[in-house]
């Protein structure tokens, strides 16, 4: 499927890639879910990104798989969403609060089993299903506040200050949130797929 | 001088914000010395990169056979 002749001649398509965007729906529509916590503005985000998709079928070269496509144009519309009309205020960010971080002593420094080691090459992780098994296992594992503001941050790709609008956080928290979400999953990736077997 | 913590704090917020001169300097200074901040600083990037190209959850989807 990924054969894209030198000649520039699109592959066999069928008329438009309904089949294939039905069956990718359910995914979409639990990331936006997650993203926008409101099962009607992420049904029709949902439904955006697919009219888009389906309008846009024929600029779709095979280059790329369907789903990164789809899931691109997903992105924009829930960025846009965000940006523009939503807002929902974190009620009280109890995660906020600057506290002792097991990782390191009562000095400050990295405690002996948690410092961080050299992952390794990490290029073919990006195709890679099992990996993103387990990353998401160990996004599932972090405070709702945490997971959200890492998803809008570095997939999504708003900027911080776009994020303390929609969630009416200050930056100082923002950081604090988004050093949370970070660290946690560093750590979770190390033990459960880097450092293990 | 940084400790680690700091040090950390920092390797996460100079993706979301412009540190300051001084803050950038104090960094070099403890990264040059710390290899598990030099890790952390790393894996902060790689992080990123690795989400911003993906699209979530893989359970379903494209027929990649890789294991």
């Amino acid at each position: 499927m990924s054969d894209v002749s030198s000649t520039g001649a699109l592959p066999e398509m069928p008329d438009s890639h309904e089949d294939e965007l039905i069956a990718l729906r359910d995914d979409m529509l639990r990331f936006a879910r997650l993203q926008l916590s409101d099962e009607h503005l992420a049904e029709d985000a949902v439904q955006e990104a697919m009219a888009g998709a389906l309008r846009n079928a024929d600029s779709f070269t095979r280059q790329a798989s369907l789903k990164s496509w789809v899931f691109s144009i997903l992105r924009h519309k829930i960025a846009d969403l965000l940006r523009s009309r939503y807002r929902e205020p974190v009620a009280e960010c109890k995660e906020c609060e600057h506290d002792s971080d097991s990782s390191f002593d009562d000095r400050g420094h990295w405690q002996a089993g948690v410092t961080p080691r050299a992952w390794g090459k990490t290029d073919a992780l990006a195709h890679n299903d099992a990996f993103w098994k387990v990353f998401d296992l160990c996004l599932d594992a972090l405070p709702g506040e945490q997971a959200r503001v890492f998803m809008m941050r570095e997939h999504i790709g708003l900027d911080s200050h776009e994020i303390c609008e929609a969630l009416e956080l200050s930056a100082s928290n923002l950081h604090v949130l988004l050093y949370r979400a970070r660290s946690r999953l560093r750590a979770c990736l190390s033990e459960r797929w880097f450092e293990s077997a | 001088m940084l400790n680690c913590e700091e040090a950390a704090r920092l390797l996460s917020e100079r993706q979301d914000r412009a540190l300051s001169m001084a803050e950038r300097t104090q960094l070099t200074l403890h990264t040059m010395m710390c290899s598990g901040c030099r890790e952390f600083g790393r894996q902060m990037t790689t992080l990123r990169d690795l989400v911003r190209g993906h699209a979530p959850d893989a359970s379903a989807g494209t027929p990649d056979d890789k294991k």
